[in-house]
């Protein structure tokens, strides 16, 4: 047994040994610029660095997801230079960065993320209100049949409360309710499409560029059923679908040298373009 | 004599090196814990509050203090009377920044918003039933309006509470009863599913199995330890989750049992070499001595070879539980990770591992919500423990009879 202890603890340090020499191999690269963040912006990001610097050979730039909270807080302590979030800068975050005294910070809305509500392409129901997504997800309903559907239990699926597409669902749909205890919480979009895929009673909500054929996306009204607006990605563009929400880059002032070259390749024709080609919807 | 003590400094060297690394393990684990240790007790000085943020009701309002369970009731608007909450026969209006901007008009906030603390407080005192929540910076310097003091998160309450809303808005809540239920029910499932098979595999291996087909089927199991559990987790979500949803009819597959069972292959790899390995160690004399008292094959396995390396194959055990109760990605993609308290295997549920891998990437380094999630940590840790000593315990006290 002791012997056994010795190796894994030899194993432990060999495994340390090469992570710190990883550590200490990423700082060497300084000029590179470092964008971390949400998962989210996390492959249209990718794209468009990867564009960029075919564009411009002498370019660097480091993508890494991690979550909107990973990336403010990389931001904060200065492992990043630019935060991709799906959400707002909270309070707390911003009482940090003043605490660093390098508090000026920019906010790039950089493409709009439109959310469809999705079920199993077996239910008979086609559009919701949005009420009547409040209801489901708060709990108050849990059956198809109140809403005109077959005698099915409802199951809803949500992201996980930590996700920046939970919070957002729960601010513009939920009209600042919290979900039900319920619900089912997936850790990954792909997961939602996968389980309502396959569950006959399913309700999920993804982004508009996760719609595909083995679920079906609701049309959705927000003033009470008088009309019902299909989640396209025209749509959102045109502001008419509701379930809308912007997507951030956070940097601070002080290396705006640094990341105005690329934040203004993305926010150009070409980098929306990269934009729409991701299944997100173009800021202009 | 020259080349002695050449070889002997050698052997000095090799020494060091071995001790240096165990107590690099050790400083390691120490250091580890009172990290996790620092972090998630600082949740219990903190409110359950955003910080920079305020929640002031009208100054007439009877009630001084609000549980962060009644926020949730007011916010979530379940709550509509403060009678209910032991006040005046009042209606309460919620106040937020976003509502300000609908009752008055741009002009009357100001350009960069700079009357908003003024309008703030004109509004507070006009309403007697209001509740209203909004950043700090925005507090008017002779604010009427009473501030609503709450009570720092309290381990009871973290423990005992069934309500896990991390991220709620205005007052987070941290019950984790369901959660430590969930675990322990997951793991409990998965050891039930994973042990006979485990053992029955190891007593084959080991005893039953000519060495030919052992020489195939144990590097076999040995390779599904070396399988990333998000393989597994993926597997279960499209495998057995539908099958376990048609077999028993239900409107949901993603249950318990879908966890226990993805985490029982899992375990099962490590229960059968470990305990495979124990049962090996069974000195040869011994069992040709209870053959040689007449006995079959099965009472030698039944009464000599099981009983002698009993305390293996409790080791055994106890590391196939470890592996269930700390695994995150395959439970997080199968269980549902609905946090409710389960009452049968076959509704989703939620454990701890998968709530601190789920959350940790987006939650505010530092806040509450963070804090929280290394408390998770401790509770995990002392479930740990409390195995780990259960274990040595039974293996102090099965050492007696044994042969």
């Amino acid at each position: 047994m002791r012997i056994m202890n010795t190796k894994n603890s030899s194993k432990l340090l060999i495994l340390l040994m090469v992570l710190t020499s990883i550590g200490c191999g990423s700082k060497k690269q300084q000029e590179s610029l470092k964008i971390k963040g949400s998962d989210t912006c996390l492959p249209l990001t990718q794209k468009a660095a990867e564009n960029y610097m075919k564009k411009n050979k002498e370019a660097s730039i480091m993508v890494t997801g991690g979550g909107s909270g990973v990336g403010l807080a990389a931001l904060l302590d200065g492992t990043t230079d630019v935060a991709m979030a799906s959400r707002k800068m909270k309070m707390d975050e911003i009482l940090q960065l003043k605490k660093t005294g390098n508090s000026e910070y920019k906010e790039i809305t950089i493409a709009n993320d439109a959310i469809a509500v999705i079920v199993n392409p077996s239910n008979k129901i086609s559009k919701l209100t949005r009420e009547q997504i409040e209801d489901i997800y708060t709990g108050k309903i849990d059956n198809w049949k109140d809403l005109g559907g077959d005698d099915i239990k409802i199951i809803a699926y949500s992201r996980e409360s930590s996700s920046g597409t939970y919070e957002f669902f729960k601010e513009h749909v939920l009209n600042k309710k919290n979900f039900g205890p319920s619900m089912l919480l997936m850790p990954a979009t792909g997961a939602i499409v996968q389980s309502v895929s396959q569950t006959e009673g399913a309700i999920g909500y993804v982004g508009v560029a996760y719609i595909e054929n083995s679920i079906k996306a609701l049309l959705i009204s927000y003033d009470n059923g008088q009309s019902y607006i299909e989640p396209t990605i025209e749509n959102a563009k045109s502001k008419l679908y509701p379930i809308s929400r912007p997507l951030y880059y956070y940097y601070l002032t002080k290396s705006e040298s640094l990341v105005k070259p690329f934040v203004d390749y993305l926010l150009s024709e070409e980098g929306q373009k990269i934009v729409v080609s991701e299944g997100y919807v173009p800021v202009k | 004599m020259q080349k002695y003590s050449f070889r002997y400094f050698k052997e000095k060297i090799a020494e060091s090196i071995l001790l240096l690394s165990s107590l690099f393990t050790s400083i390691a684990v120490i250091f580890i814990i009172i990290f996790l240790f620092k972090e998630g007790y600082g949740l219990f000085n903190e409110k359950p509050i955003e910080k920079g943020y305020n929640l002031s009701i009208h100054p007439s309002n009877k009630l001084n203090n609000l549980t962060a369970k009644q926020i949730k009731l007011i916010f979530d608007r379940n709550v509509t009377n403060w009678k209910d909450l032991g006040g005046d026969d009042r209606k309460i209006n919620l106040l937020t920044i976003e509502k300000m901007t609908d009752i008055y008009t741009k002009k009357e906030l100001g350009e960069g918003f700079e009357y908003l603390s003024l309008k703030i407080n004109e509004y507070v005192i006009k309403d007697s039933g209001v509740v209203a929540f909004f950043a700090e910076q925005f507090l008017d310097a002779n604010f009427k309006g009473k501030k609503v003091l709450i009570d720092d998160n309290k381990i009871k309450d973290f423990i005992t509470d069934k309500e896990w809303y991390p991220t709620a808005s205005p007052a987070a809540q941290f019950g984790t009863l369901s959660l430590i239920m969930g675990t322990l029910w997951v793991s409990l499932g998965a050891i039930l599913f994973a042990l006979p098979f485990g053992l029955s595999a190891a007593i084959f291996l080991a005893e039953v199995s000519n060495p030919k087909l052992r020489n195939i089927l144990k590097p076999l199991i040995e390779l599904l330890a070396g399988i990333p559990s998000v393989v597994y987790g993926f597997f279960g979500l499209v495998v057995i989750v539908p099958f376990i949803q048609q077999l028993f009819n239900l409107p949901v597959g993603e249950t318990a049992l879908a966890g226990s069972l993805v985490l029982g292959i899992m375990a099962l790899p490590t229960i059968i070499t470990i305990s495979e390995d124990a049962l090996r160690t069974t000195p040869q004399s011994l069992k040709e001595a209870s053959l040689a008292l007449g006995a079959t094959r099965w009472q030698t396995i039944l009464k000599v070879t099981i009983p002698y390396s009993i305390s293996g194959i409790t080791a055994a055990v106890m590391l196939g539980m470890g592996r269930a109760i700390g695994e995150t990605m395959a439970v997080l993609m199968v269980t549902g990770n609905a946090a409710v308290i389960p009452t049968s295997f076959l509704q989703p549920i939620r454990t701890i591992p998968a709530t601190i891998a789920a959350e940790l990437g987006e939650a505010p380094a530092g806040g509450i919500h963070f804090k929280a999630l290394f408390a998770l940590g401790i509770i995990l840790f002392l479930i740990t423990l409390i195995i780990n000593l259960t274990v040595e315990f039974i293996k102090i006290s099965k050492k007696s009879p044994r042969l």
